[in-house]
């Protein structure tokens, strides 16, 4: 067998793998947010909080429960960094620098995962464990509360109460995101992946003398790294490492754990709003393009065309024998397309246009099938907008999932689709415009423009996967990439959850035979062109610089 | 104001204890309780798959090294020994390190780019020298011969195994200066090389810690 039929293989039963997961999971994932009791545990968390569960929320009062989470998240993280030089588990780092931390912080908080440290000279256990890990479950759960809250906004009329933060986050990170990530991770140990708390420590060689190691909790923090599309790898490596993806078939399993929750939401999507036929139309979306945007990776990455990868014979610079050209192109496409960002192949290495697929993955904005919870609501917004030109076609006010979509919404959503373009390019052209920051590129000419576009570009859209050859521990980009993180997480929400009041204080209105049938492929066919065009003429001269330029060239 | 004020406060109490209680869980419960499983079912596995020969740990099967000769004088990097197989090359390797203090093992990649003349030259110059080393008197390597996994870095930087045909390219070399009969390294090479996991889940390759421990256990049989 040749290794492209592999990879194909890997992806047929990559998506069967995906295909049994998405009722019983969607479904169970309905189950939890539309639920009324709570388990005892839960109750007793509620207590320690001060918070009553069964309060319902406006959109106001949702959104402050968010950012006062996230604010004091931000806080914690950063405090538990500076202060890592008198933690005990330290591991003797000393503390972080400011505007690392920082960074850092913003970066766990948002689901980004931007890494401009280097995890197995920076962070001891205490901040790996306590600290980031943490925010791989919360972020996550964050993320998936706020488009449940969308998704109630659908599902209700004539209330403007979205749910509860408190009662969502807890359930979320206890009923889904513990008890999925504790199975994923001891499969993951089973492999290989290691968990222990040696510390650094040394360890014999084969032709004498020794290697030191960082011993760590990595298969727990790499399994909800992948479940929570985190991506913040233990090790500087990511998931090239060894100790976090030992075997080709742990690749495999991790690319599972990516994709499994974001899909799984359109599930939970049509069971909240009745109808489950609306949510396979949006995962109809989703596939389409994750499929089409995979076919076209490993087509170039097989093809190899650049000058270094044409004298090597293969574009295996920067990737793993274990799991060769298809698994690292099926890893990069859904690392980029969710808001991942861990690796298992470095994308700047890549072809030219491999390293364009996944930068473009990124300014689709993560929503196919995106984050988890921040894909589906992203797409949501995206199915507003094209409800709202195919109402302008027919001249007909336009609705979606029985709700008017009037001038109010239609701002909401337009200011969402606005905010990370205007960040990636803002922060893009000020990085290229001022004399030092274009010091930090790596490689020249297009490749190097490449690599700050796509620092903003997965900082802004909360990514955290790079053109690692980029110097991003200066700060310049600390703090640009912190600030383009935050603003590119919050900023979404706050349009999101407004959108989610305005849906839900309407009535509904009554399905004609005007109606677009947003169930159907025709819609699923508009929604797959609005966002490829939309995109595609927001980011078109940018990515003409960059990676077109070097894919053209070669 | 003053109410605002209070509420904000409020808010941020209840986001920090609701902060501690779930570091709690996330943080300290459930990566102790993923520690004892690992450790109690799967020892061996989480504390690195170390690996032993002559009752010697000499590393993990998972993570690459080097097999230099000792540096000589006035060398920046050392010569390969010859006699036992080669890994892929580690350019990235603490290339780009901003602080090796700590001397830990980083992982990472070069990051060069395709078009990269950085890159062209580090594998044409890669090609030269596997050409060079491995075309043994009877055995000339063409440059089509040479696979892409030997001239390239990986993505850790610590890949442990290299393609069976690199594998099998180094046979000729490895069986000359160990003095052993080219079918028997050429057999040690075969035992050692997994196939894909259930015949299509990533790549055949070889082990190459694994297999110079083999490969001394023959040159010591001999």
């Amino acid at each position: 067998m040749g290794p492209v039929l592999a990879g194909v293989l890997q992806l047929i039963a990559l998506i069967g793998a995906l295909a049994l997961a998405y009722i019983p999971l969607g479904n169970y994932m309905a189950k939890v947010y539309s639920s009324r009791g709570h388990l005892r545990v839960e109750k007793w968390i509620y207590k320690a909080i001060g918070a009553d569960p069964d309060t319902e929320m406006t959109w106001p009062a949702y959104l402050r429960g968010v950012l006062a989470f996230s604010a004091v998240s931000v806080l914690f993280l950063y405090l538990l960094q500076r202060l890592q030089g008198v933690l005990p588990g330290s591991l003797h780092f000393s503390a972080v620098n400011p505007a690392q931390s920082f960074n850092t912080a913003v970066s766990f908080v948002t689901n980004t995962n931007w890494q401009s440290y280097y995890g197995e000279q920076t962070m001891g256990h205490v901040v790996q464990t306590a600290g980031l890990a943490v925010q791989n479950f919360v972020s996550a759960a964050v993320g998936i509360a706020v488009a449940v809250a969308l998704v109630r906004g659908f599902a209700r009329s004539r209330t403007g109460e979205l749910g509860n933060f408190w009662a969502d986050l807890v359930r979320g990170t206890l009923r889904i995101l513990v008890p999925g990530a504790a199975i994923a991770a001891v499969i993951l140990v089973a492999c290989g992946a290691i968990q222990n708390f040696s510390g650094i420590h040394e360890v014999g060689q084969f032709m004498g003398g020794s290697q030191q190691w960082n011993g760590g909790a990595v298969a727990s923090q790499e399994a909800i790294k992948e479940l929570g599309t985190n991506g913040g790898g233990y090790f500087n490596a990511n998931s090239a490492h060894p100790f976090e993806n030992p075997t080709p078939f742990t690749n495999l399993f991790e690319i599972f754990l990516i994709l499994v929750i974001p899909f799984s939401l359109t599930r939970t999507f049509g069971v909240m709003v009745g109808s489950v036929k609306q949510g396979y139309a949006i995962l109809a979306t989703m596939f389409t393009i994750w499929l089409g945007f995979t076919a076209l990776m490993m087509w170039t990455e097989f093809a190899h065309h650049g000058p270094a990868l044409q004298a090597a014979g293969g574009a295996m610079e920067g990737k793993e024998v274990r799991f060769g050209v298809g698994g690292s192109s099926i890893f990069a496409v859904a690392t980029t397309l969710t808001s991942t960002g861990a690796v298992d192949s470095f994308h700047s290495s890549f072809t030219g246009l491999g390293g364009g697929i996944t930068m473009l993955s990124m300014m689709l904005g993560e929503i196919t099938p995106g984050g988890t919870g921040s894909g589906l609501y992203g797409i949501l917004i995206m199915a507003v907008i094209a409800v709202f030109i195919a109402g302008l076609m027919v001249g007909r006010t336009p609705e979606y999932l029985g709700k008017k979509i009037g001038g109010r919404e239609m701002k909401l959503a337009a200011c969402y689709i606005l905010i990370t373009p205007a960040l990636v390019l803002v922060f893009t052209a000020a990085s290229m415009a001022l004399s030092t920051p274009p010091h930090s590129m790596l490689n020249s000419g297009a490749h190097g423009f490449s690599e700050v576009l796509y620092a903003f570009t997965s900082a802004s859209n909360n990514n955290g996967s790079a053109f690692a050859g980029l110097n991003a521990n200066t700060d310049w980009y600390n703090t640009m990439t912190g600030l383009a993180m935050l603003l590119g997480r919050f900023l979404p929400m706050v349009f999101v959850l407004a959108l989610a009041g305005s849906l839900a204080e309407q009535k509904p209105v009554p399905v004609t035979a005007g109606t677009l049938r947003t169930e159907k492929p025709l819609f699923t066919g508009l929604l797959v062109g609005a966002i490829l065009i939309i995109t595609g003429l927001t980011y078109f001269p940018a990515l003409a610089l960059g990676p077109l330029a070097e894919g053209l060239a070669s | 104001m003053n109410n605002s004020v209070t509420n904000t406060v409020r808010l941020l109490g209840a986001g920090l204890r609701a902060l501690l209680v779930l570091t709690l869980v996330t943080g300290v419960i459930y990566p102790l309780v993923v520690t004892g499983i690992a450790q109690g079912l799967f020892g061996n596995k989480a504390n690195g798959s170390e690996i032993k020969a002559d009752g010697k740990v000499v590393g993990s099967s998972l993570i690459g090294q080097s097999y230099n000769l000792p540096l000589k004088k006035g060398q920046e990097t050392p010569d390969p020994d010859l006699k036992w197989f080669q890994g892929r090359p580690a350019n990235g390797l603490g290339a780009n390190s901003v602080n090796t203090r700590y001397k830990l093992i980083l992982s990472g990649a070069t990051n060069l780019s395709a078009d990269s003349k950085v890159l062209i030259k580090q594998v044409g110059d890669a090609k030269a020298a596997v050409i060079k080393d491995n075309s043994v008197p009877g055995y000339t390597v063409k440059p089509a011969d040479v696979p892409a996994d030997a001239v390239t870095s990986s993505g850790s930087g610590l890949d442990p195994a290299i393609s069976p045909e690199y594998a099998e390219l180094q046979v000729h070399r490895v069986a000359a200066k160990n003095g052993l009969p080219v079918d028997r390294v050429e057999k040690l090479v075969k035992d050692h090389t997994t196939g894909r996991t259930l015949g299509f889940i990533g790549e055949p390759r070889v082990n190459v810690l694994e297999l110079n421990i083999a490969l001394k256990d023959l040159v010591a049989k001999k």
